[in-house]
């Protein structure tokens, strides 16, 4: 069921970084090209430059390990990440707790070059190695009746120093409806820029779901559930007014702290400029999710 | 501490105080400005160096005003006598303030009008820090020897109070900013609000009561 869903631009399946900055060059070469041809607006959609890994690991959100953007950088390092135990249970035929290579094992490994769009209006372009979470979810057989997917991250108060200061209440969890959970955009994340991930990333295994905001991607996952009702999201549990259970990027429905309408894409220096948010983050094939669902409600 | 003890240390400052002259509080001050847009513009503020830009000359505002603060009380109860270096840091108080909210209007919003009017009017942390910069106006307009006089000096002092709600709503604004409860903008509210608490005079205050009853 792999391949599913394709990178409308990138040919450059297992590239290395210096080969990466290397076709930027090339790129904006034909965004240029393209506006000529009158394909301008397709060009600017797909020209996605992927932010360097310097940027992808310095400017994070992962509360665990202090809620400053370089405190997770600064900290995440004393995390082990080998060993490493993920648990599926709940509405599954197949329950168990697995290391990470058993469940990596039989999963088509793919690159995802995807916007990822955090809800504090700034974005970033990441090139992810992963697979789908429906091959996952489907090697584990969902049961007849289930309708929602809940993660939970690591608690490792040995190592987390956000943890031990309890900034927010842990373990960290997320959820998602199953049509989305298997939804072909939908990864399971294990690296980038075909290294593992940096502990700061999420190692050594994330959720990544391009279409929504950032902080529904949970992070170095241990416990995957199988479930028939929507499952509590920490950042819902702390403030339910500002974030929602779906936390679709939306730049029509305003967040009450920050206007969702444009962002800003990271590593662009002082001068960068905004860019206007897309619904759906630039993913309009997820609409359908949607459909006869008011999104102003269920934000 | 007694107060013989206390003179030996606040003296000298007093007297090296005397001599030195409040421009420097403006030529020191102002060195911060273009040394943090170099900082940020080389990359020694990280990859996303506006917001870290933007959230300094916050700082560095909220830090001016708690310094402008404690000016009485450091003269009231240690004999600290720094007085005539007020007036340039609420001055430059009020340039931080300005760099602040340039930073927000031009490198941040990049001159978004519509999305920055509706932010000013629907994101409380931005409605009270521009609450804030609006009554910084009227004392940074004032802070000039003419402006003391045409006032009045007790009408001048009385407005100048307006400084109190001021760093108030600016420490506010710090702790709305955040997403949770942090450590170090409660730290700033509470040394402003004990600031504060230094000039309340509970003596007249007692006596009042007294009076009544
Ligand atoms: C007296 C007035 C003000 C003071 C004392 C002040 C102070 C601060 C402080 C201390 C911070 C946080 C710094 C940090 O996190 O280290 C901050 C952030 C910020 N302030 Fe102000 N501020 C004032 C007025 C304003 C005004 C007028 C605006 C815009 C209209 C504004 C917009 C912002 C923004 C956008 C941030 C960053 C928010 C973020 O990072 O998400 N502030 N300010």
């Amino acid at each position: 069921m792999a391949h599913r869903w394709k990178n409308t631009f990138t040919h450059a399946d297992v590239t290395p970084e210096p080969l990466w900055l290397n076709r930027r060059a090339i790129l904006a070469g034909m965004a240029g090209a393209g506006a000529l041809g009158g394909v301008g607006s397709v060009a600017a959609q797909e020209a996605l430059e992927p932010n360097t890994w310097e940027q992808i690991t310095t400017y994070n959100n992962f509360y665990e390990f202090g809620t400053g953007k370089s405190d997770p950088s600064d900290n995440a390092g004393d995390m082990v990440t080998d060993p490493w135990e993920i648990t599926i249970d709940g509405m599954v035929d197949n329950p168990g707790t697995f290391s990470l290579a058993e469940l990596v094992d039989g999963m088509t490994m793919e690159e995802r070059l995807y916007r990822f769009r955090c809800v504090e209006a700034w974005a970033m372009v990441v090139p992810w190695n992963g697979f789908e979470l429906a091959d996952l979810l489907n090697r584990a057989g969902i049961q007849d009746g289930a309708t929602h997917v809940a993660f939970e991250t690591a608690v490792l108060p040995d190592v987390m120093p956000g943890v031990r200061r309890n900034v927010i209440e842990f373990p960290y969890v997320e959820g998602l409806r199953l049509d989305e959970a298997v939804h072909p955009l939908t990864i399971m994340a294990t690296g980038i820029y075909d290294r593992p991930l940096a502990n700061q990333s999420g190692a050594p295994i994330r959720l990544v779901v391009p279409w929504k905001y950032g902080f529904k991607s949970i992070k170095s996952i241990v416990k995957i559930t199988v479930t028939n009702e929507q499952p509590p999201t920490t950042w819902n549990k702390i403030n339910a007014r500002e974030y929602g259970f779906y936390s679709n990027v939306n730049p029509q429905v305003d967040h009450p702290r920050w206007s969702q309408a444009s962002h800003r894409v990271i590593g662009g220096g002082l001068f960068n400029s905004r860019e206007d948010t897309l619904m759906f983050n630039g993913y309009p094939e997820v609409a359908s999710l949607y459909e006869g669902m008011d999104l102003r409600e269920n934000y | 501490m007694p107060m013989s003890a206390l003179s030996k240390f606040v003296d000298p400052i007093n007297s090296f105080a005397r001599k030195v002259p409040t421009w420097l509080v403006y030529i020191l001050y102002s060195l911060p400005i273009p040394y943090l847009f170099w900082l940020a513009q080389t990359g020694g503020m990280g990859v996303e160096p506006i917001n870290a830009l933007e959230r300094e000359m916050g700082e560095i505002t909220l830090q001016l005003l708690i310094i402008g603060l404690a000016i009485t009380p450091a003269r009231k109860y240690l004999g600290l006598n720094l007085l005539k270096f007020r007036r340039a840091i609420g001055v430059m108080a009020f340039f931080y303030v300005v760099v602040h909210l340039g930073i927000w209007v031009l490198l941040d919003m990049n001159l978004r009008w519509g999305q920055m009017w509706a932010d000013i009017w629907k994101r409380p942390y931005i409605t009270i820090g521009m609450a804030a910069f609006l009554g910084m106006i009227p004392l940074a307009v004032t802070s000039n020897n003419w402006s003391v006089r045409k006032l009045g000096a007790a009408s001048w002092r009385k407005m100048h109070k307006l400084v109190y709600p001021i760093a108030v709503l600016g420490a506010v604004h710090f702790i709305m900013v955040q997403k949770v409860w942090e450590v170090e903008p409660l730290l700033y509210l509470t040394v402003i609000l004990g600031l504060l608490a230094l000039r309340y005079k509970p003596s007249q205050k007692a006596s009042g009561v007294s009076a009544n009853g």
